[in-house]
């Protein structure tokens, strides 16, 4: 796909760090404030496409991107599912999703036992499914094209 | 045994994403470990038949109940779930052992088994859940992994039910959604257990309770009965089914309209809501509705799997009319031992349905994949050149059509004297008359397919008998044809069948045992 105007992409390289680091500001904080996982892998997933959308790709660089964030959004779902089995095997076979790790204080940013590590991996999993969703449909309509 | 039964969702969803990553770099690896993991499921399933009695619980993330207040998500194994879970670990390994070969007519087979390992994951979690967000959860999981395995050969048939089927599903989803925000509007809570518990103990005092009760059944009477294709609803399956992948359609049809359809009704409506004589009536009457029009419509396909589709329909028909009279025997007040005798064939026969219909579909399958054709005015004679095919596919042909001494005799006879000792003449006289219809276009199907001429038609083409994985799940089907009409006998059934039916018999027990309160 074509990208856009010297305008547009200046903009975007101004405005995308910031975005990503506010994806990743909800996720890490998803035990603590509202968001979590989900939101903040949009968010995140928004920076990427809106690279995309600006900078604009070559066909076969969008393919392996595709195949890259495929990996990453099974290897996530992969780590949530290892998790919660951790938990199973730690409490000795008993408690599937047991929370094995120390709770910590209330209100800090390391606590929750393991619930923000789980975000983490909610976040990296929504990345990379919403970022496969858009580039599937773009490379959908560049092949149509030719 | 307990921390065992998450093992039934951990397995297939795990084995699934493990497939995309490793997929990529062993060849071969999604086809080794699907019938590897399927059989552990089989393997799992029969443990606990076996090993366990009454029902067992298992608290996700081990969270206690606070008073008398349940917030873990409950997973629930008790007699009905091992029944289905039987079904669907059966039914699921002949399945995939059969598209071992059968795949390979696709360009994308890795996707294929991770797909199918998607599906197991959903229908397990519907099943064992006892909680029903929960179950609308692993529902959407099973839904949209099958939307993808109907288009899975991209056909423009395919994709076109596909689509039909996503468009209505969607409209299901959104209905029982509607229906469990409704519930937990009224009631506060999401658990089947202690749903039924303020159901019974509220029943007097709140004063919408009885139309609430009226309105949330009808919603989810539309969703699962669309999900498993219940008369008014029925009219994405013919082409759903006969678009899929035969394997697929083999577990459509025999497992997913029950695990995600079937079940869930009969577990809600016997286990949470409390039973009354509208509602009973309401499903049996669909039931015998369905049960006639899909034997009428499937008389005049010519479409082998199309066929085999509408039959669907009126077999669902027959497993919806036996527990709908023991519903409604329950409902008033009749003969315990009457209702146990219906609810009985119902579940003998879903368990008979799974395995004959698995074993038509997987045998039509072979004659598409050989003939490459589903038109039957252009088959005939294949019983030359495709032996094994043929004898299977008749005795499929035979035991769905209630021909002694295969299992579908017993259990349609169970539901038609149930019938009789209910004093439901009519119903009876129906389902008679639905089994004799059936006889006529199974007999239609193996005559224009595999006899009415010599077949030198197929002999000049050089037609073979399908390859090793595909004849060894056929023949383990026809076997177990023969081999499920022992659970007649008192003893084999009192293993299977019986914890099933005591569930069901014992509505209120269900809630006391899970919360044990």
């Amino acid at each position: 796909m074509k990208g856009m105007t010297f305008i547009v992409k200046k903009i975007t390289q101004i405005i995308c760090p910031i975005i990503f680091m506010f994806g990743l500001y909800i996720i890490v904080h998803g035990h603590l404030s509202p968001g979590g996982g989900f939101a903040g892998g949009v968010i995140m997933a928004g920076a990427f496409i809106l690279q995309i959308l600006a900078n604009g790709k070559i066909l076969p660089k969008l393919r392996k991107e595709e195949e890259g964030l495929e990996f990453m959004e099974s290897a996530a779902i992969l780590g949530f599912l290892i998790l919660a089995g951790l938990g199973l095997l730690i409490s000795g076979g008993v408690v599937f999703f047991a929370n094995f790790l120390d709770k910590g204080e209330l209100g800090k940013l390391i606590s929750g036992g393991f619930i923000p590590i789980e975000n983490i991996v909610i976040g990296a999993e929504v990345c990379a499914a919403i970022a496969t969703i858009f580039i599937a449909m773009v490379v959908y309509k560049d092949e149509e094209k030719k | 045994m307990n921390s065992l039964i998450p093992l039934f969702i951990i397995i297939p969803l795990g084995s699934a994403f493990v497939m995309v990553i490793l997929g990529r770099f062993i060849k071969n690896f999604n086809k080794f470990i699907t019938p590897i993991f399927m059989l552990s499921l089989v393997y799992l399933t029969f443990h606990f038949i076996i090993n366990s009695e009454g029902s067992l619980i298992y608290l996700v993330g081990g969270h206690e109940p606070v008073g008398d207040v349940p917030i873990a998500i409950y997973l629930v194994m008790d007699g009905l779930t091992k029944l289905i879970l039987l079904v669907i670990s059966l039914v699921g390994f002949l399945a995939i052992f059969y598209s071992l070969s059968y795949t390979k007519q696709y360009t994308a087979e890795r996707k294929f088994y991770v797909l199918f390992s998607l599906m197991i994951a959903g229908m397990n979690g519907v099943v064992i859940s006892g909680d029903i967000f929960n179950i609308f959860v692993f529902l959407e999981i099973a839904a949209l992994s099958s939307y993808a395995l109907i288009a899975f050969g991209v056909e423009k048939h395919q994709l076109e039910a596909s689509f039909k089927y996503q468009v209505l599903g969607g409209v299901a989803s959104l209905v029982i959604l509607f229906a469990i925000g409704f519930i937990y509007w009224n009631t506060g809570t999401l658990n089947i257990a202690d749903i039924s518990r303020q159901l019974n103990v509220n029943s007097n005092s709140l004063a919408s309770v009885g139309v609430f009760l009226k309105f949330i059944s009808v919603l989810l009477i539309a969703g699962f009965g669309l999900k498993a294709a219940i008369f008014p609803f029925h009219s994405w399956l013919p082409d759903a089914h006969s678009s899929a992948p035969s394997p697929i359609s083999a577990m459509l049809s025999g497992v997913l309209i029950k695990a995600v359809g079937i079940y869930v009704i009969i577990r809600l409506f016997f286990n949470m809501f409390p039973l009354s004589y509208e509602l009973s009536m309401t499903i049996t009457v669909l039931g015998t509705i369905s049960m006639i029009i899909g034997g009428l419509l499937a008389i005049g396909q010519w479409d082998i799997k199309r066929m085999l589709a509408y039959s669907s329909i009126s077999q669902i028909g027959y497993i919806v009319l036996g527990l709908g009279i023991g519903m409604l025997v329950l409902a008033t007040g009749g003969d315990k031992a009457v209702a146990a005798l219906s609810i009985t064939g119902g579940l003998f026969h879903l368990l008979n349905h799974s395995i004959f219909k698995g074993l038509l579909f997987l045998s039509a399958g072979a004659v598409e994949y050989r003939t490459g054709t589903r038109d039957m005015r252009k088959m005939g004679g294949l019983s030359e050149v495709l032996p094994i095919t043929s004898r299977t596919s008749l005795i499929g042909s035979l035991a769905i059509s209630g021909i002694p001494p295969f299992n579908g005799f017993f259990s349609k006879l169970i539901i038609i004297i149930a019938a009789i000792q209910a004093q439901y003449y009519v119903l009876a006289f129906l389902a008679v008359i639905v089994s004799v219809i059936t006889i006529a276009y199974f007999m239609k199907l193996q005559k224009y397919t595999f006899y009415n001429n010599d077949g030198s038609k197929w002999k000049d083409k050089k037609i073979k008998e399908v390859p090793f994985s595909m004849s060894f799940s056929m023949i383990l089907l026809s076997i177990l044809c023969v081999i499920l009409s022992l659970l007649v006998i008192p003893e084999v059934r009192s293993v299977f069948l019986q914890p099933a039916v005591d569930v069901l018999i014992n509505a209120t027990d269900y809630s006391t045992n899970i919360l044990g309160i």
